[in-house]
């Protein structure tokens, strides 16, 4: 269903009803956690073939101890501004994010945090706020869907984008369409911006060479170490307390 | 009544027994103030470490040592190998402890390197169910501040962390995971294991 709806999307004139047709049907098609499964995935067996899949194709552009990628090494200064320029370029969404959310504090923060590194910050490329007591407080469409109750569905590992849900999915897809900078900018500038993202992304897989290549290269099952620390994470960002091992219990019986 | 005497002295006893258990580690009981020290002085070395310029193998050497000094290490092995262990041997168990200490070492060493300009502070520490947790931010060079929980006990009868949170993502979980998948890929063969996590350290 993933297929035909990223197909839908590549189609021109369908995105005014989207969003709302597409997300029910997404919803209502969630997987439901098998009773006493820790971690709810019953596409394991795909999911695998494109964690392989994506495996291979980041060994391609990024290689590993033992090859090298297709991909020269950015300078990190410059993957640093690519970097800032993408985050930048994600407040609108964020700030929209948060207000769906009913929390206009991260909403005002990420205003403001937006309108100073887009001045004094060269259009983003540099993180100004940051240094002057600004953070960032990302949100994203998958955790407006959380914060509504909607719940987060079966671990997916899609293609090029790595570890996901099905809630993130759709928030990811929905994130896309509602970007408030489509409405900014003209289509030469749209295509300008999508290169700049992308050049943050292998900006920042280069930079994080170390993390990503022991987790993907390194362990001895890549593909449970990804979903692990992706849900872990993720739930981190989502502020959903993880169940905690009791460490006075016998570590052989649990 | 000196039945009524013993009485209420024995129930003077059960309430004082009743209050030591709730309290974890017993009489000794370990407190916020013990945790949040431990962690100060281990993020005090881990600090000196990634800003000394040594070489990278000094380095996992200095984590090594630092490791043995505030890991529980024979609990975090434990945890790892997780209900595989009910199998084992005690030879075996104590062989995968000492193979699985270096393997740590190296591993966690690697991760820090990233750390080397940085700099962690610790910002709160709180009791959390029957142990402490102790707060810090990691600030490294380009990127936006991360958190890294530690969570602090006492079992063995000396404080120390047996877990490590960054960002969410949890170290038991994430050993205890790779231990398994190690473990399929040798037929579940435990001594197969251990000579894997030494090729692996």
């Amino acid at each position: 269903m993933f297929q035909s709806l990223l197909k839908s999307l590549r189609r021109p004139g369908v995105r005014a009803t989207f969003p709302v047709l597409a997300l029910a049907a997404l919803l209502g098609a969630c997987a439901r956690p098998e009773p006493g499964a820790e971690i709810n995935d019953p596409y394991e067996r795909g999911n695998r073939s494109v964690h392989r899949f994506n495996t291979a194709v980041d060994k391609f552009f990024f290689g590993n101890d033992e090859q090298k990628g297709v991909i020269p090494i950015i300078p990190r200064p410059v993957s640093i501004g690519f970097s800032n320029f993408a985050s930048n370029l994600g407040q609108p969404s964020a700030v929209l994010n948060s207000l769906l959310q009913g929390k206009p504090g991260p909403a005002l923060q990420n205003t403001l945090r937006f309108a100073v590194n887009s001045t004094i910050g060269i259009g983003g490329l540099f993180d100004p706020a940051s240094k002057i007591g600004i953070p960032a407080d990302p949100a994203d469409f998958g955790e407006t869907l959380h914060v509504w109750g909607v719940a987060e569905g079966a671990y997916l590992e899609v293609p090029f984008l790595g570890p996901s849900t099905e809630r993130d999915l759709a928030g990811t897809i929905v994130d896309i369409v509602i970007d408030p900078v489509n409405a900014l900018v003209d289509t030469n500038e749209a295509a300008y911006i999508t290169v700049g993202r992308l050049t943050a992304k292998v900006g920042n897989r280069q930079r994080f060479a170390d993390t990503y290549e022991s987790i993907l290269y390194d362990s001895a099952d890549s593909y449970a170490q990804a979903r692990l620390l992706y849900l872990q994470n993720r739930h981190f960002e989502l502020g959903i307390e993880e169940e905690t091992f009791d460490p006075y219990e016998d570590p052989y019986a649990q | 009544m000196p039945s009524n005497l013993s009485r209420r002295a024995f129930s003077a006893l059960g309430l004082g027994l009743a209050a030591a258990s709730l309290m974890p580690g017993g009489a000794q009981a370990l407190n916020v103030d013990e945790a949040r020290a431990l962690i100060d002085k281990l993020i005090g070395e881990i600090n000196s470490v990634i800003n000394s310029g040594q070489s990278e193998s000094a380095m996992f050497k200095s984590f090594e040592g630092i490791f043995a000094r505030y890991a529980d290490e024979g609990y975090i092995a434990a945890s790892a190998l997780g209900p595989a262990g009910k199998k084992a041997s005690a030879a075996q168990k104590q062989a995968f402890a000492s193979a699985f200490k270096r393997y740590i070492a190296v591993k966690y060493g690697k991760r820090f390197r990233e750390f080397i300009g940085g700099k962690i502070e610790v910002r709160d520490a709180r009791p959390l169910k029957n142990f402490f947790e102790v707060v810090s931010t990691a600030k490294l060079q380009g990127q936006s501040p991360f958190e890294v929980r530690w969570h602090v006990f006492d079992k063995s009868g000396k404080v120390r962390f047996f877990n490590l949170i960054i960002e969410g993502v949890n170290m038991l979980a994430s050993e205890r995971t790779e231990i398994g998948a190690m473990l399929d890929k040798q037929g579940g063969n435990i001594d197969k294991l251990i000579a894997a996590l030494k090729a692996a350290g």
